[in-house]
């Protein structure tokens, strides 16, 4: 089985390190993985959105054009991707900074303000994070021990400080 | 094996630290950056050196520089400055010289654009510059093969004396996977006869050069390269061939191309199409004989490339155009995908 994970949002969300989270799971559960950014001008200031494939078997492309799951963190990532999604798929969006509502009927949508609760929870920075807590918690690809496990080796030694600020922001996202 | 996870350009960085590349010049373009920042941050701790020189050109110089005197060098860039490479380039040919250089291949001609690409095919092996020679070509299709084969590129250039290039693209480059590094042995190659490495007045000096001016001269030392060419030719060819016993439709793609290949396959077999893949590990030499055994029962072939088709000369040329080869390809750093491949599948495969 293969999932395709995309995260889009804008450069400086921190997209790219949900992914890289993401990507860890996958490799602390001795699965098949492939991590894939956008890149090029567009990271900086603009949109970014990175590709991130968890499988039993060897994986093909890495470029994901039709996810099993979304997390949009802009308005332009959730019109660009919004239909992109498979049907039976996921959707975790930013309802902070995301005004409108999916109106298909053939995915499910999770809403979860997730800016605004990294605020009142002085967690610059964490919305991302805050959106992981919610897709672990609702489709249990990763244990909360694994994604524990991730965050711990993904977060550098020199910001070790860092990793309870995001194991709170999970725990947020799982409980909201 | 502790498997962890990379960046393309940092896999081919760390793997060549560790295959014994003691001086790296480079300069940056994305998409190979990250190639030259890790070994800016690890280069000098591993005892080697690392120079971000004032150009590409300067930098191919300078790895002609420190080839010459034995010890293993590399340079990386991305098309527009692998083709400002290119007349370094023969001049390392040209003066026997073992080096790795790595392109990250983007959209060209020009400036292109900064997408993957793999419109350098012709380049990399036909005429990475100017005059009779080649370059040993490697085509990695994933970050551990990217691993493997710079360690492969260091010990073949060594033992040949010939150049090798590592043609990856920015797909490759810019992507994570899973990778380990296996304990290596590096072969220690005899440059005693050659590397200007200092002779304190005990021996004649060793000359490092290209330059003949009398004809029958230059055409001997061409010709003793070609000697070489043979026998790498005769022993250096490798390829994976996928479901080739029994397919009807042969494809042939190398490089990240390979992967959206393999998944276009794998749904070709699932609705009763016969396919099987072909992928060229090396591109120069191309695997001639691995082709037309992939090829001996299949109809005919399809090729798929991020160009407008350069490998398939090499493709038609190896099975002497015994069957038809159609082509399907993406160029300008778009990336073909699975179901417009399989859709290329069924339209040649004469299934509907």
């Amino acid at each position: 089985m293969t999932t395709e994970i995309l995260l889009a949002g804008f450069g400086g969300q921190g997209v790219l390190f949900a992914g890289k989270i993401l990507a860890y799971c996958g490799l602390m559960d001795n699965k098949e993985i492939s991590w894939l950014p956008s890149y090029g001008p567009e990271m900086r200031g603009g949109t970014a959105n990175c590709s991130v494939c968890i499988s039993d078997d060897p994986i093909g492309s890495p470029l994901i054009l039709t996810p099993d799951i979304l997390i949009a963190m802009n308005q332009p990532s959730f019109d660009k991707f919004v239909d992109a999604v498979k049907p039976n798929g996921k959707m975790f969006i930013d309802s902070t900074l995301i005004d409108s509502k999916c109106e298909r009927t053939d995915v499910e949508c999770y809403y979860i303000p997730s800016s605004q609760l990294a605020e009142e929870n002085e967690l610059k920075g964490g919305s991302n994070i805050i959106l992981l807590g919610k897709l672990i918690k609702e489709t249990n690809i990763f244990t909360l021990d694994t994604v524990k496990k991730a965050i711990e080796k993904v977060v550098p030694p020199s910001k070790a400080h860092l990793i309870e600020n995001n194991l709170k922001a999970i725990d947020i996202g799982m409980n909201n | 094996m502790e498997r962890n996870l990379m960046k393309g350009n940092e896999a081919l960085a760390e793997a060549a630290i560790r295959a014994g590349c003691k001086c790296f010049f480079g300069y940056p373009i994305t998409p190979q950056t990250e190639l030259a920042a890790y070994m800016a941050k690890r280069m000098h701790k591993a005892g080697g050196v690392f120079l971000q020189a004032e150009s590409e050109i300067a930098a191919v110089n300078m790895v002609l520089g420190a080839a010459s005197t034995g010890v293993r060098a590399m340079t990386s860039s991305s098309s527009p400055g692998v083709s400002l490479k290119s007349e370094g380039i023969s001049y390392l040919a040209g003066s026997d010289l073992p080096a790795v250089i790595i392109n990250v291949q983007r959209g060209g001609p020009g400036l292109g654009g900064i997408q993957p690409s793999q419109a350098d095919y012709w380049q990399a092996t036909k005429a990475l510059g100017h005059g009779d020679f080649h370059l040993l070509v490697y085509a990695p299709a994933s970050v551990q093969e990217m691993v493997d084969m710079v360690t492969t590129a260091f010990d073949r250039a060594d033992k040949y004396r010939i150049p090798a290039m590592i043609l990856a693209d920015g797909l490759l480059g810019q992507m994570m996977e899973p990778v380990s590094f296996p304990e290596i042995s590096i072969n220690d190659y005899d440059k005693s006869s050659w590397a200007a490495d200092g002779h304190k007045n005990k021996r004649e000096h060793h000359i490092i050069n290209s330059l003949y001016l009398k004809p029958d001269e230059l055409q001997k030392s061409v010709y003793e390269r070609f000697e070489r060419y043979e026998k790498v030719k005769a022993e250096e060819t490798d390829a994976e061939l996928y479901l080739t016993e029994d397919c009807d439709i042969l494809l042939c793609a190398y490089g990240a191309t390979a992967r959206v290949v393999k998944s276009a396959v794998n749904s070709a077999r699932e609705i009763g199409i016969k396919a099987g893949m072909f992928r060229p590990k090396t591109l120069w030499p191309f695997p001639v004989k691995e082709v037309n055994e992939a090829v001996k029962n299949a109809k005919c072939l399809l090729d798929v490339e991020m160009s407008m088709g350069q490998m398939i000369d090499d493709v038609k040329l190896a099975i002497n155009c015994s069957k038809p080869v159609h082509f399907f390809g993406r160029t300008g750093g778009v990336i073909p995908t699975p179901a417009e491949i399989l859709e290329e599948i069924k339209k040649v495969g004469g299934a509907e």
